[in-house]
């Protein structure tokens, strides 16, 4: 069986994809994706500017919402308010782990 | 092939209307659905149910499922001669390895897709997710992972069977906890000339029996004898990238964090998070008699008193 060789990309917000990037990506069309911004379920890292770039890991933010859009079968403004409590579990999950980080192993 | 009950997955009648269906799959993909769960196996759970509600909840493909015949779950089995005839123009290779939700997945408003001929519809390839547990010190050099994938594909013949894959991915320096990769067109094959799907990576740190992980920081517990502590001294530090010799002053006291810069996990685009050694007293619980001696010197001649604000109250 041949293996495949393959280079992995990081989802990380210094990377940058363009709106029909993060399109072609998620499966959802760009007025999709601008009612998306507009709804504040994401946001171009510079609003002002005519073509919009992302946080490559405002990819992973669009699919997750995808995903609850369909396996919850949520209306936009559901989908918004989800991903707004979930951002907010994330950044509580992330604080947590780093007061458990500070926090010395008590030795046996 | 094997058997799946789907009406005992959800936990439903035979007989069960579309509503019922609807409401027990509401209750349980809250219950599992990995994004809001935190039950143990949620993932596999979870999809286990959304297999059972994508064919339930469609009448065409439940009536197809229903004239599959009730079978014991996990029993190997196959479909009803005709039953491919009755449900479309498709071909499977029941010995292909092939799961249950395949046969389904095939299903496009009430006609197949198919895998050959005219008319065929052209579709971008599904798009796959795998976690992955990696140590710190793969994250920290960067690492190699094998995969081994099966995935649904149509062979020349346009019979649906499941392929095994070997993919070997190289993980660049820049990876921690939750973060995300994604591997260009490794996902399932595109129908028709349809682009292939996408393969994206979560990955999971190992706990390490030295460091703790936040971001990219790095933190480990530095304990020192009374003595270090109040007179200062010069330690060996470990770090992922080998032994650092960290200074610390006459009156470091427990709890302090000393930054050790950039000794943390590398940022994927450049730089990299700190280390933080945090300072604890550690005290010899079994004393000789010099140094219990040397300890009542200590504690008559010293006027230090750590809880004068319990007085100054």
């Amino acid at each position: 069986m041949q293996v495949e060789q393959t280079e992995a990309l990081w989802l990380h917000e210094h990377y940058e994809l363009s709106l029909t990037e993060l399109s072609e990506l998620s499966g959802l069309s760009e007025a999709e994706l601008r009612d998306w911004v507009d709804a504040g379920i994401l946001a171009p890292a510079d609003p002002q500017t005519a073509q919009w770039a992302f946080g490559a890991d405002r990819l992973v933010t669009v699919r997750m919402a995808c995903r609850l859009r369909q396996d919850f079968e949520l209306d936009p403004d559901g989908v918004a308010l989800v991903v707004t409590l979930l951002d907010r579990i994330h950044a509580l999950e992330a604080e947590v782990r780093h007061l458990r980080a500070r926090l010395p192993r008590v030795p046996r | 092939m094997k058997y799946k009950d789907y009406y005992q997955i959800m936990g439903v009648d035979r007989k069960a209307t579309a509503e019922e269906i609807k409401k027990a799959y509401r209750k349980l993909a809250r219950k599992f659905h990995p994004d809001v769960s935190k039950e143990p196996d949620a993932e596999e759970k979870f999809k286990e149910v959304a297999e059972a509600y994508e064919v339930l909840k469609d009448p065409e493909k439940r009536a197809a499922y229903d004239q599959l015949g009730s079978h014991q779950p996990g029993q190997d089995f196959r479909p009803p001669p005709d039953w491919e005839k009755q449900f479309g123009d498709q071909n499977f290779a029941f010995d292909g390895g092939i799961d249950l939700s395949d046969l389904f997945a095939a299903f496009t408003g009430g006609r197949h897709r198919t895998g050959r001929g005219a008319g065929a519809i052209q579709m971008a390839g599904q798009d796959y997710e795998v976690n992955v547990h990696i140590t710190l010190e793969e994250a920290y050099f960067g690492t190699e992972l094998e995969f081994n994938l099966t995935m649904p594909e149509y062979d020349e013949n346009g019979f649906l069977l499941r392929v095994p894959r070997v993919l070997k991915a190289r993980i660049p320096k820049g990876a921690t906890d939750g973060q995300r990769l994604r591997l260009p067109g490794k996902g399932g094959k595109g129908l028709n000339g349809g682009r292939d799907g996408n393969l994206y990576l979560n990955i999971a740190l190992h706990p390490h029996p030295l460091f703790r992980v936040s971001g990219h920081d790095l933190y480990l517990d530095l304990p020192l004898a009374p003595w270090e502590a109040v007179l200062g001294t010069t330690v060996q530090v470990p770090t992922l990238g080998g032994e650092v010799r960290l200074k610390i002053p006459p009156g470091t006291h427990a709890g302090q964090q000393l930054r050790i810069a950039d000794r943390g996990l590398p940022r994927p685009h450049k730089g990299a998070g700190d280390l933080f050694a945090i300072v604890q007293i550690a005290v010899p619980t079994v004393v000789g008699e010099r140094e219990r001696e040397l300890f009542k010197a200590l504690a008559d001649g010293s006027t230090f008193n750590p809880r004068g604000h319990f007085e100054r109250r």
